[in-house]
Parts: C-alpha cells; sequence; structure tokens
C-alpha cells in the first residue's frame, strides 16, 4: 500500500519536472529576483529590503501558480483525458491515488522552491557582498511560504475531485486571495451578531489562514520569528492540508468516472 | 461496496479531527502574532506605497484598513492602552486609498487628538489628517466642523477653531450650529454651554458608533458638571439658613428647596458629603466628569462598545 | 465454471438540468462466460457497451446488481490483480516513454523489480513495439497507443482480459496483428471479454456473442445458434443486361455491370428465379449460395425497436 503511494507519488513529480510550464515559471521568478537587484540600486541602503521584499513575493505568488497549474492535472485532467482508467483498474484504492498525488506536488513545490530560493540568496550576496545573521531569518520565511504551497495544493487536489480543471483553479485561487485576509474576517466576525457572525467565524477558520504564513515584511526589517509560530505554524498548515485530502477522497471515493 | 464504505467512514473521521486541530493550532499562531499584521503598517513606508501595494484595488483595501484602524482602537481600547502607535499610520492609510472615506477623518478627529487612555494623543496629526480630508473634501462642511473640534477640544486655540467653524459655515448645506460656534469661539469658548453644543453637534452629525458613544458620555459628564455647582449652592443656603449640613437630600425636598431627589445622569442619586460637598454615587458610571468626584479619584478606562 | 458472472447490472443517469430525468443507459443484464472463452460484446455506438465495462472496472458504480469475476465478487480489490482494461481510445501519459509506462504500471500492479523487466521486454516484443521501447509517448501513432494499451492489459499476466474497442483506429494490418494477439491469449488460456461494432472481427476471434441495443440484451449464444434462423440468400449471375419484369418481385437487389447482370434473392426463391431467367431466355452464369452473417443476425435485432439506429 505505501509504496505504491510512493510510485504514484514518484510519478507525479517526474510529471511535473517534464512539465515546460513549470520551468517557464520558475524563470519568470528567478527574473524577478534578478529585477529586485536592480530596483535596489536606485535607493542606495535599502538593496537589500527590495530584494527580500521583491524575491520572497515572487517566490509566494509564482509557488501559488504552479501549485495550482500543476495541480489541477492531479485529478481533473486525469479524468478528462480518462489516463486514470488504466491506473484504478489495477489494484490501486483511490484514496491511495489521491494520497500519492498529494505527496507528489508537494515534494516538486519543495524541490521548486529549494532552486528559487538559491535565486534570493545569490541577489542578496551580490547586492551586500556577505551574509549577514538575520539572513537567516529568510530560510524561515520560505519554510512558512512553502507551507502556504503545502495548504494550496491541498485545495486544489480537494477541488479537482469534483470540478473541471478551469473551476478547480479558480475556486483554489480565490480560496487563497480570501485567505490571505482572513485575519479581517476574523474581526468582523467579532463584532457582527446573530448569525452572521456564527456564519463569518466558521468562514474564518474553514478559510486558509494564508495571513499568518506570511512573514515576508517582518524578516525584510531583520525582524526575528518566534520558533513557537513556526511550531504552530507548521502543525496548522499539515492539519489544514489533511483535512483537504480527507475530503478529496471523500468526494472521489464515490465519483462515476465518465 | 465494504472497503469503500470503510474508506469513506475513516476519511470522514480524520477530516474532522484534522479540522478540530487546524483550529486549534490556529488560535495558537493567533496568540502569538496578535495584531502583527497591523504593526506590518509601520513597515509600509508611506501611505503612496499602500497604494501601489494594492494593485489598483484601492477602494476595497481603504474598507480593509477602515475596518482595521476601527477594531485596533476597539480592541486595545477595551485593555486599557496607554498609546495607540498605530492608529495614525491605519488611518493615513486609509485616506491615502480612499480620500472620500469622510468617516475616517471624523474618527481621527475624536480618536487620534483626544489624550490617552481614551484617544491616542496626537493632535497635530489629527489636525494633518483632517486638513488632507479637506483638500479632498473641500464641499464638505462636516470636516471644517471636525477641524474646529480638535482645535477647541485639545489644542485650546480658540481663534484657530472659530476660522475652521466659520469658513464651514460659508458652504453650502452647513450646519447652522457651525455660524453660532464660530461667533461663541471668541468671548464664551471655556463655557460649558459651548462645551454642550460642540458635543451635541458631535453626536448629531456623525455617523460613526464610536464617536457617537463619546460624545454622549461627554454630554452626561457636561450635565453633571453643570448640576453639582447648583446643588452645591442650594446645600450652602440651606447651611447658612440652618446652621448645618443636610444629610441628604430628603431634608431639602422637605424644607421646599427641591422639588424631588436629584439624580445623575446615570440615574443615581446625588450625594450630600458632610463638608457640604455634592458627589455622584458611582464616579465610575460616569466619565469625563470633572466636578462631583471624591478627592483623590482617578477614572477608569471608560469603553465604547457602541452600545449607548 | 464461469469466468464473469454479470447479475442483473443496471445503470440510470438523472440527467437534465434539474436533474429530474431519467436516461436509462443499461437495463438488468445477466450474462456468464466461461473460462478461456473468446466473447464478443456487440452493439452499435451507445448501446451501453462501455458503461457495462466502466461499472465492471469499478470507475462507474451501478444503479443495482452485481457481477462476479472468477467467483470474487468485482468489487474485491484482489480481483484488479488477475484482470487487464484496455479502454476505448486509450490515452496514457504522453510525457513517458512506452518502456517508463509499463514500468509505471507494473509496480502499481505488485510486480517485482527483475520480474518487471523481464516481463516489459517480453510484451514489449509481443506487441511489435521493440523498436519504440525508449520513445515518448506523445510520439505514438494510434496503432501505437493501441498496442501500448494491450501490452498493460496483460503486463500482470492476468487471467481475465476486458478490451474495450480494441481495433479502433487500426489499419488492417494492425488488426490482424492484434487478432493474432487474442487467439494467442486464447491459446494461453485467458477469458477475453471484449467490446465491438465491428462484426467481421467478432466472426473471426468469437465463441460466442451477445448483441446490446439500446442498453438491452438482444441475443446471446454461439454464431451458429444465432444465424441458424436467419433465412439464406444466393447469388445470381446472368449474361446481358436485362432484367426479367418480376424479378424485382421476388425480392432481388440486381446491379448490371457491363454485360453481367448480379442479383440476391432469398433462398426460397432460387427455383422462381431460375424459370423466369429460362423463359426470357437469359444464359445462367452462376447460382453461388451466400454464407448467413451475423451481420443479417445483428441487422435483425437492432432494427424493430431501434427509434434511431445511431444511438446517442
Amino acid at each position: 500500500m505505501t509504496s505504491r503511494i510512493f510510485y504514484i507519488a514518484r510519478n507525479t513529480f517526474r510529471e511535473a519536472v517534464r512539465d515546460r510550464v513549470l520551468y517557464n515559471l520558475v524563470a519568470f521568478a528567478l527574473l524577478m529576483t534578478g529585477g529586485a537587484v536592480l530596483v535596489g540600486q536606485v535607493s542606495i541602503g535599502i538593496e537589500r529590503l527590495v530584494v527580500i521584499n521583491l524575491g520572497l513575493t515572487a517566490i509566494s505568488l509564482f509557488g501559488i501558480v504552479i501549485a495550482i497549474f500543476i495541480g489541477i492535472g492531479l485529478v481533473s485532467k486525469e479524468i478528462e483525458k480518462r489516463t486514470l482508467y488504466t491506473i484504478l483498474s489495477r489494484p490501486v484504492r483511490r484514496w491511495e491515488f489521491v494520497t500519492g498525488k498529494f505527496f507528489g506536488l508537494s515534494g516538486t513545490l519543495v524541490v521548486n522552491t529549494f532552486f528559487m530560493g538559491l535565486g534570493i540568496f545569490a541577489a542578496l550576496l551580490y547586492v551586500a557582498h556577505h551574509f549577514e545573521k538575520s539572513d537567516a531569518w529568510v530560510l524561515v520565511a520560505i519554510y512558512l511560504i512553502v507551507l502556504q504551497f503545502i495548504i494550496v495544493t491541498a485545495l486544489t487536489l480537494f477541488f479537482s475531485s469534483f470540478s473541471s480543471p478551469l473551476l478547480s483553479a479558480v475556486f483554489a485561487f480565490s480560496l487563497f486571495v480570501i485567505g490571505t485576509f482572513s485575519e479581517d474576517l476574523r474581526g468582523f466576525a467579532s463584532v457582527a451578531h446573530g448569525l452572521t457572525g456564527w456564519l463569518a467565524t466558521g468562514a474564518s477558520y474553514i478559510v486558509p489562514n494564508i495571513a499568518a504564513l506570511n512573514v515576508i515584511s517582518s524578516v525584510a526589517h531583520s525582524q526575528p520569528i518566534a520558533g513557537a509560530l513556526v511550531l504552530y505554524n507548521t502543525g496548522y498548515a499539515l492539519l489544514y492540508s489533511a483535512m483537504a485530502v480527507c475530503g478529496a477522497t471523500l468526494v472521489f471515493e464515490r465519483r462515476n468516472l465518465k | 461496496m465494504k472497503g469503500s464504505r470503510q474508506v469513506a467512514s475513516g476519511a470522514t473521521l480524520l477530516l474532522l479531527l484534522c479540522l478540530a486541530g487546524s483550529v486549534f493550532m490556529l488560535r495558537r499562531v493567533e496568540r502569538i502574532r496578535s495584531g502583527a499584521t497591523l504593526h506590518e503598517v509601520l513597515f509600509i513606508s508611506s501611505p503612496q506605497a499602500a497604494k501601489r501595494l494594492s494593485l489598483g484595488y484601492n477602494g476595497l483595501m481603504a474598507d480593509i484598513y477602515w475596518t482595521r484602524a476601527v477594531q485596533y482602537f476597539g480592541s486595545h481600547h477595551a485593555q486599557g492602552a496607554q498609546e495607540y502607535k498605530l492608529l495614525a499610520p491605519l488611518l493615513d492609510i486609509t485616506t491615502a486609498l480612499d480620500p472620500h472615506l469622510t468617516v475616517a477623518y471624523e474618527f481621527g478627529s475624536t480618536f487620534l487628538s483626544t489624550k490617552p487612555p481614551n484617544g491616542a494623543g496626537e493632535p497635530e496629526k489629527a489636525v494633518k489628517l483632517v486638513e488632507y480630508g479637506i483638500k479632498n473634501n473641500p464641499d464638505d462642511w462636516h470636516l471644517y466642523y471636525n477641524l474646529g473640534f480638535i482645535y477647541y477640544l485639545e489644542l485650546k486655540d480658540y481663534k484657530s477653531a472659530a476660522d475652521a467653524f466659520r469658513q464651514g459655515s460659508q458652504l453650502p448645506h452647513a450646519h447652522p450650529w457651525l455660524k453660532i460656534l464660530a461667533a461663541r469661539m471668541s468671548e464664551h469658548a471655556g463655557d460649558l454651554e459651548t462645551a454642550r453644543m460642540m458635543w451635541s453637534a458631535a453626536y448629531q452629525t456623525s455617523s460613526d458608533k464610536q464617536v457617537k458613544a463619546n460624545a454622549a458620555a461627554h454630554l452626561r459628564a457636561l450635565d453633571v458638571d453643570e448640576t453639582v455647582p447648583v446643588l452645591e449652592s442650594i446645600v450652602d443656603k440651606y447651611r447658612k439658613a440652618t446652621g448645618r449640613v443636610p444629610s441628604n437630600f430628603v431634608d431639602l425636598v422637605q424644607a421646599g428647596a427641591l422639588a424631588a431627589i436629584p439624580r445623575d445622569p446615570s440615574g443615581r442619586p446625588y450625594k450630600i458629603m458632610p463638608d457640604g460637598h455634592v458627589e455622584v454615587s458611582n464616579p465610575d458610571a460616569l466619565p469625563f466628569i470633572e466636578k462631583g468626584t471624591p478627592p483623590g479619584y482617578v477614572a477608569p478606562k471608560p469603553k465604547f462598545s457602541g452600545s449607548e | 465454471m464461469s469466468a464473469i458472472e454479470i447479475l442483473g447490472l443496471e445503470k440510470t443517469y438523472a440527467v437534465g438540468f434539474l436533474r429530474k430525468q431519467e436516461k436509462r443507459a443499461l437495463h438488468p443484464l445477466h450474462l456468464a462466460i466461461g473460462d478461456g472463452e473468446i466473447f464478443g460484446f456487440l452493439g452499435p455506438n451507445g448501446a451501453g457497451k462501455t458503461t457495462t465495462l466502466k461499472m465492471l472496472m469499478g470507475l462507474v458504480s451501478p444503479s443495482a446488481g452485481s457481477a462476479r469475476i472468477l467467483q470474487m465478487d468485482f468489487r474485491n480489490p484482489a480481483v484488479k490483480a488477475q484482470i487487464g482494461f484496455l479502454p476505448e481510445q486509450p490515452y496514457f501519459y504522453d510525457y513517458l516513454t512506452a518502456r517508463e509506462l509499463l514500468d509505471y504500471y507494473g509496480q502499481l500492479s505488485g510486480l517485482g523489480g527483475k520480474d518487471r523487466s523481464l516481463r516489459i521486454r517480453e510484451l514489449l516484443g509481443k506487441v511489435g513495439l521493440q523498436q519504440a521501447g525508449d520513445v515518448q509517448l506523445r510520439k505514438f501513432s494510434k496503432g501505437m497507443l493501441q498496442r501500448v494499451g494491450i501490452a498493460q492489459a496483460i503486463l500482470h499476466d492476468p487471467k481475465v482480459v476486458f478490451l474495450d474497442e480494441p481495433m479502433s483506429g487500426l489499419d488492417p494490418m494492425g488488426r490482424r496483428e492484434v487478432r493474432d494477439l487474442m487467439e494467442q491469449l486464447k491459446q494461453e488460456g485467458k477469458t477475453i471479454f471484449f467490446s465491438t461494432h465491428i462484426l467481421l472481427d467478432a466472426e473471426a476471434l468469437c465463441d460466442r456473442v451477445a448483441i446490446l441495443h439500446q442498453g438491452e440484451l438482444k441475443g446471446v449464444g454461439s454464431i451458429a445458434t444465432l444465424t441458424a434462423g436467419i433465412k439464406g440468400k444466393v447469388e445470381v449471375f446472368w449474361q446481358g443486361s436485362n432484367i426479367p419484369a418480376s424479378m424485382q418481385s421476388l425480392g432481388a437487389e440486381c446491379h448490371v455491370t457491363g454485360d453481367t447482370v448480379r442479383a440476391i434473392i432469398s433462398e426460397e426463391f432460387q427455383d422462381n428465379a431460375i424459370d423466369l431467367l429460362r423463359r426470357d431466355k437469359l444464359r445462367l452464369i452462376s447460382i453461388v449460395p451466400l454464407r448467413k452473417s451475423l451481420e443479417d443476425y445483428f441487422m435483425q435485432q437492432v432494427k424493430p425497436g431501434a427509434t434511431s439506429g445511431a444511438g446517442a
């Protein structure tokens, strides 16, 4: 059972790596980081700030796009193109398929982020000519961004299990955007009364809390990040993703494949 | 499908567990970084930068920052904060994104200028904010009122207040009180009557709950500040007439000096102290009062839940 | 012993904007296929053949009924290890090479490493793709994809093989190769259940067939049994280009080619035709009995209840 999940994950990774879209997006992200170096040159003294801000934002945005683009292929495309038929006629359980796909794509994103992260550190070295101790916090920021990717991947997988590729992408992206403002949603819920209040509170916990995983500005200003924050965020991201994958499993288990 | 049913129930159970777990983790995260998103406001180098970051969705972002400003102030105030560092940046960004959000100027004119703990104690910043508002909304008389309010209340600059009221009174649809207030500034600035007019105007013309509640509390305080000296003079007259201080107002009613036992705006009866002073029964219920408090009394922070 | 038993499988879809109407894709189907048979599942497009196969594969859940494959409930995961499936117009991960695809599928089927490489080499040879093993599938022709499809279906040496339109899109040579392959599988003792709408292939291969039309089973049995009831036809050639008047009334189809007329008439009117020709002094060249074909039987089954021949 576990070996099947591993094989599916590995094949998903292979598929992502051979997808040309991936390379274009990674190249673009690296380009943006390079651009950050130029922008930094314009105002002396804040090159480091600009490189970190722009670089991390580029990684974040492009990573989300990659997660969604490749994520919609996880199930929707397989059903559309009917590659799934010959897989499921083998002793592969549907939930193994879903889980394997999730791990495969998460693995892809981690590897991607690694390369994009190298780009940022290269740019930092270039503008500052040496590393500072506070640059280590950039690693923490990147780690938290990877957690965001994992959440978005899980969500895309969930939508992918019952929607068309296009709709899955739209839903996942919308949830990501709403998730960026999840704290404001919670704030609104705390002053709303009655049913609206309950709904808003519920929504604010169902929606992925992307804002909590975004420490880009703090890191750019060399602020330290609390260890407890990283710990609880990890727990949150993993539990939330597991929840979405369970949801995907539930939906996919009963789905009729046309 | 036995196998399928097992998977389905297993997945459902796991899903609910993960949901509960994620909520638990999230609450922990929030506790650690409470207000962190708000603090990032300090990292935005200028309101103009905020505009750029909004990618064109200025209106929506303005609303979001406005909501954040209101909640920031409300929650910090409820916790007894003595400073509100982020209020000015939040309001600056809100108004930079949407210069026509007049309620933001009104909010700032009250809560940026007032001294802590009921405000940020930054009247100069408040003035700048409202002047920016006037520049972008030249036909809004209300903003001139807000400006005059700041000068009158915190800066005690009655001339500038009068100028502001006068300018505002010349605009179309201006509230008639602006002319009156402009006139009173020159002679009767320190009067209770003027203060009462100011706060009445604030209460009537504001659309924000917190501002209204604040104004109502001030009006009640003015009531007390007016009533207490009157009561004390009646007590004094009685003392001069009978040679002793009345123990309570029942004596005065029986003596025909008062029609009924006087009550303060919170509904509680006034008390007569042995030395002839009049005090309120429960000073904590009446924020902002300056008369009728026991000696050495320190007021707690008032709450503006908007329920007044 | 039956390799496959279909016990009342049926499928109804809810259609329409509000999902209020019902569309019956398959009426309750009862079928038994014996061990080592090549069984043909025939019917026009839209008859419900693919729906049946998908239900057996667990891709679609039946509205009612069940099935047993190799004496196990068809939903039992252990069954999957013993069966192979080739879907209609298959599409495989086009970024993989043939070898990589078979390797992946082999892993999923639980084949061990050494076993796998051996089998893959063997199969690539069997389906005639030895040269194309390391070419990406996106470069494969339709025929080559079909062959990869068959390879993955028999990769793990299953006892029962399900093929949905295995000849579709193949040129005559390709069709011949697939036919030979299927014969070979039968020699190896496998049971083959395949659906097609090309009757000639069914005639050549099948031990028994079933005919499905608009979701209903119209006939089951060996070809000989099914065609027994069909009235035979004969082909009559005579010289000249004249057609005797009453020939048409015999229900003859006549074609004139140069100096010869060719007519097809029912067996029972054979003697009447000869008489007509003699009366008109036309010279008879030959009379040849035509083989009773499955096609005739098929048309008979499909025509009567048909509202439209080409289903949805």
